[in-house]
């Protein structure tokens, strides 16, 4: 969005140690800083204290079912295209305690969760990862029953995104629309420029509290020249080899029973993949655990996937027994099901379910073939 | 800065006054607030019913809705949580959220002949929406009770039923799978009474609950008597853990069962009752 | 007795018949009679001719089956408004079923034999009687198809492996790690203790 004459957001320039100044910054405010390191040879999202934590010249190669890092051959920070698992995992635990009970002489007492932890501040959010923190928002922001966990953890954290600057093999944001440009929810944003003469960022604060944090960073104003070549940089992200047929794919709903499901079916393997890297996919089930004299019990909120055959166990048997009408309840909720339910696609096209599906189960293709079949007709 | 939003999965604490056995798998609980007040819900919501130790499960009220001291569940047995549940007796505690979930528009049924078709233990969800049309009695044209149980033994409130049939301004009729005993009341499946009528079937609001299979065949009973889709309401029964829309387990088509749901009006899911394993 | 005007009138007030032709109706009034069964007594038996069906006007009559040794099952009851028999109409007109009367029943009769030579004679009043026959036909055979469901029944049990019986205690080689045996041995031993 162009901002007012006079009122130009704050822009400035900072190099490698300019950004650890940054680092530093929010870490003496009291955010706990979440952010891309390397481990297990993947890029995930954990606790950073400098930018020697960061994956330095860290790029990746990603294809159905195939996830390989590779040395960039620079200095590049935020070189690799997106995580191997989105913020879901710090803005919504797999494992949440929700209560613990205790036995009494006169029944059972309820003790609800202690205070949460310190404020997160996110480093290097991309803009399908920021669609996805903002259709969380609205999944666990109903009117009547929001998730305090999940908006607390929002509210209190602070957002640093960085734009892409090439999508990788499996990306299809473009289509979906939540990219390659960092949409809003963000705090600070950054565009890596990587050049001769080193790395810099092109830092712009969208909050009052981005723009503190960015004076304390004590960056060189950026010139209307970095500006223009930052937003050249990000445009070069928008060359995508997948694309999500949007119109066929909202209407899955109205295709129950296509042949497609059962040619994907032959394929599936029911394994969940999908849902546990997908940045949006939020069911759960609860565990119920007891010490074993039994006096103390927990409730604990696990993170759940649709493909499980239990999923949908009702007494006497489970609903979705077939392959075929799991992997249907998956696609079609995430992309036609979704928008009756919150006004929008459940998929921001951050590729993850192609990566790592076992089997490089690709939803730009299923959802293709089924708009090719169904070509023509009204 | 306001209070944090109380967490919709943390339960109250409810003490079971009462414990009536109803069947021999099926039982009735009168549960009070632990910490004193009132208890108001709609016809058709339920809650969520949290056993130490054990685990929770959605159980909808079979209560007076008119009766705000006491909260009424009827359950039956048949897995763990409703198996711990019958375990429990007066004096011991459980946790309670809710109320839930959409209710039986009783009130748009003014002026209008109500049918109420249940079966089984769907009795249960329906009991309150019969106690609302009793205490009002004189909103409504007829009032009908259509009932079918497996068999004369599996016959739920009987004693109510039987009180019911005695007043003059209600009909209820009962049927059985199968006669045992020294039955001599009707045999046949329920959609059968909705068949004999009795009704009239444009000026009806039509209630039904009973096992999925069963609703769908007693929508169209009651659709072949000329009762139109729009007027006719069931409930649904999906896996729920959270009983909120945060948990994605109760989905059905667009739906989640838990918050837009458990009570449909039949035309907007009459599609998806075809739908295998939807 | 009932006059023939009489039965016209009933014929036409009940819901099986209801809106039928007069010409038609009036060759049904030859063949109808107006009937009482008092509690107990058989409208037909299994196995012997279908001589009539009925219309129900009042009172229940249970369609069961004799089961030597139990008491007979009933598969289901046709009330007021209702028909009871079928078999007038299908070869070789033998009732499949017992009818009895459970309380008082009065119906209106049709004689079999005599309404199928008028029906072959006039095959309007045949595509009559067997449109309105027909959906009766089918809503018993879908309500027979419910029924056997079982509903209501016990949900069938997940399906579950089959545990494998503890073998006894002492024969196996792990007696000592399975809790099975160790409970028994300790049940054992506390017994010998009392």
């Amino acid at each position: 969005m162009p901002a007012a004459e006079g009122t130009a957001p704050l822009a400035v320039i900072l190099d490698q140690a300019g950004l650890d100044g940054l680092l530093t910054a929010i870490r003496a405010k009291g955010w706990r800083t979440i952010g891309p390191r390397v481990a297990d040879d993947a890029v995930i999202y954990d606790e950073i204290e400098t930018v020697a934590d960061l994956p330095m010249g860290v790029g990746d190669e990603q294809k159905g079912g195939y996830y390989r890092l590779k040395a960039r051959g620079d200095q590049a920070l935020f070189g690799y295209t997106s995580g191997a698992q989105g913020w879901k995992r710090v803005l919504y635990p797999p494992r949440q305690k929700l209560f613990s009970a205790k036995r009494t002489a006169s029944g059972f007492t309820i003790d609800p969760m202690a205070q949460p932890d310190a404020p997160l501040a996110l480093i290097g959010v991309r803009a399908c990862e920021m669609a996805a923190i903002n259709v969380q928002a609205k999944v666990f922001g109903d009117k009547d029953f929001a998730d305090p966990g999940y908006q607390g953890r929002l509210k209190g954290a602070l957002i640093v995104a960085v734009e892409c600057t090439r999508a990788g093999d499996t990306c299809f944001c473009d289509s979906m629309g939540t990219g390659p440009e960092v949409g809003t929810g963000y705090d600070i944003k950054l565009v890596e420029m990587v050049g001769k003469a080193g790395v810099t960022y092109v830092a712009t604060a969208a909050t009052d509290k981005g723009a503190k944090l960015l004076k304390a960073a004590k960056g060189k104003p950026a010139a209307e020249a970095d500006l223009a070549a930052a937003a050249k940089a990000v445009k070069a992200a928008a060359k995508q080899s997948r694309k999500m047929e949007t119109a066929t794919s909202a209407k899955l709903k109205d295709v129950p029973e296509h042949a497609r499901w059962d040619q994907v079916a032959a394929r599936c393997m029911t394994c969940g993949n999908c849902t546990m890297v997908c940045p949006t996919c939020f069911c759960t089930t609860v565990e119920d655990v007891t010490d074993l004299k039994g006096d103390h019990a927990e409730r604990w909120r696990k993170w759940d996937s649709c493909f499980t055959v239990d999923f949908s166990y009702i007494h006497g048997g489970a609903i979705r027994t077939e392959v075929r009408s799991r992997y249907r309840q998956w696609i079609t909720h995430k992309l036609s099901t979704w928008h009756d339910q919150f006004g929008q696609a459940g998929c921001v096209g951050c590729g993850r379910c192609i990566t790592w599906c076992p089997v490089g189960i690709d939803i730009t293709e299923e959802v293709a073939a089924i708009h090719d079949s169904t070509k023509g007709r009204k | 800065m306001t209070a944090v939003p109380r967490d919709p999965m943390l339960p109250v604490l409810f003490r079971i006054e009462k414990v009536r056995r109803d069947l021999s798998d099926t039982f009735t609980m009168e549960l009070v607030p632990e910490a004193g007040g009132e208890f108001s819900f709609k016809p058709g919501q339920f809650n969520m019913l949290y056993v130490f130790g054990v685990g929770e499960i959605p159980i909808s009220i079979s209560g007076d809705p008119g009766d705000r001291s006491v909260l009424v569940h009827t359950t039956r047995a048949v897995g763990a949580v409703s198996s711990a549940l019958d375990s429990l007796k007066a004096g011991d505690q459980i946790g309670v959220r809710g109320p839930y979930g959409t209710a039986w528009p009783i009130e748009s049924a003014y002026g209008q002949d109500v049918v109420f078709v249940a079966g089984g233990v769907g009795l249960a969800p329906l009991r309150p929406a019969i106690y609302h049309a009793m205490n009002n009695r004189e909103r409504y044209g007829k009032v009908m009770v259509l009932y079918g149980a497996r068999t004369p033994e599996d016959i739920l409130f009987k004693k109510e039923l039987e009180r019911w049939r005695g007043r003059f301004d209600m009909d209820v009729l009962v049927t059985v799978d199968r006669a045992t005993g020294k039955w001599s009341g009707n045999v046949g499946v329920v959609t059968n009474l909705v068949a004999r009528g009795g009704f009239d079937p444009l000026h009806t609001t039509a209630f039904v609950c009973g096992p999925e299979v069963m609703m769908r065949y007693g929508a169209s009973a009651l659709e072949k008597k000329g009762v139109a889709r729009d007027t006719i309401w069931i409930s649904m029964e999906r896996n729920m853990k959270c009983g909120v829309g945060l948990c994605g387990h109760c989905q059905w088509g667009s739906h989640f069962v838990c918050k837009d749901g458990p009570v449909f009006r039949y035309d907007s899911v009459a599609d998806l009752f075809q739908v295998r394993e939807l | 007795m009932v006059k023939p005007d009489d039965l016209g009138k009933i014929i036409d007030e009940h819901p099986f018949f209801q809106g039928i032709d007069d010409t038609l109706r009036a060759l049904l009034v030859g063949c109808a009679a107006n009937e009482r069964y008092e509690a107990g007594q058989f409208l037909f038996r299994e196995g012997q001719e279908a001589a009539k069906f009925y219309l129900v006007r009042a009172g229940t009559v249970a369609v069961e089956i004799d089961v030597p040794g139990k008491q007979p099952i009933v598969i289901e009851t046709i009330g007021e408004g209702e028909v009871a028999g079928w078999s007038w109409i299908v070869e070789p007109y033998r009732s499949t079923f017992d009818a009895r009367a459970i309380g008082l029943v009065r119906a209106i009769s049709f004689d079999g034999k005599c309404l199928r030579k008028k029906m072959a004679a006039d095959p309007a009043l045949g595509y009559e009687v067997l449109r309105r026959f027909v959906p009766m036909m089918a809503h018993r055979l879908s309500s027979a198809r419910l029924q056997m469901l079982d509903l209501y029944g016990p949900s069938a049990k997940p399906e579950k492996v089959k545990k494998a019986k503890v073998k006894a205690a002492g024969k196996t080689k792990g007696t000592n790690r399975s809790p099975a045996a160790r409970l028994a041995k300790a049940a054992k031993k506390s017994k010998k203790d009392s």
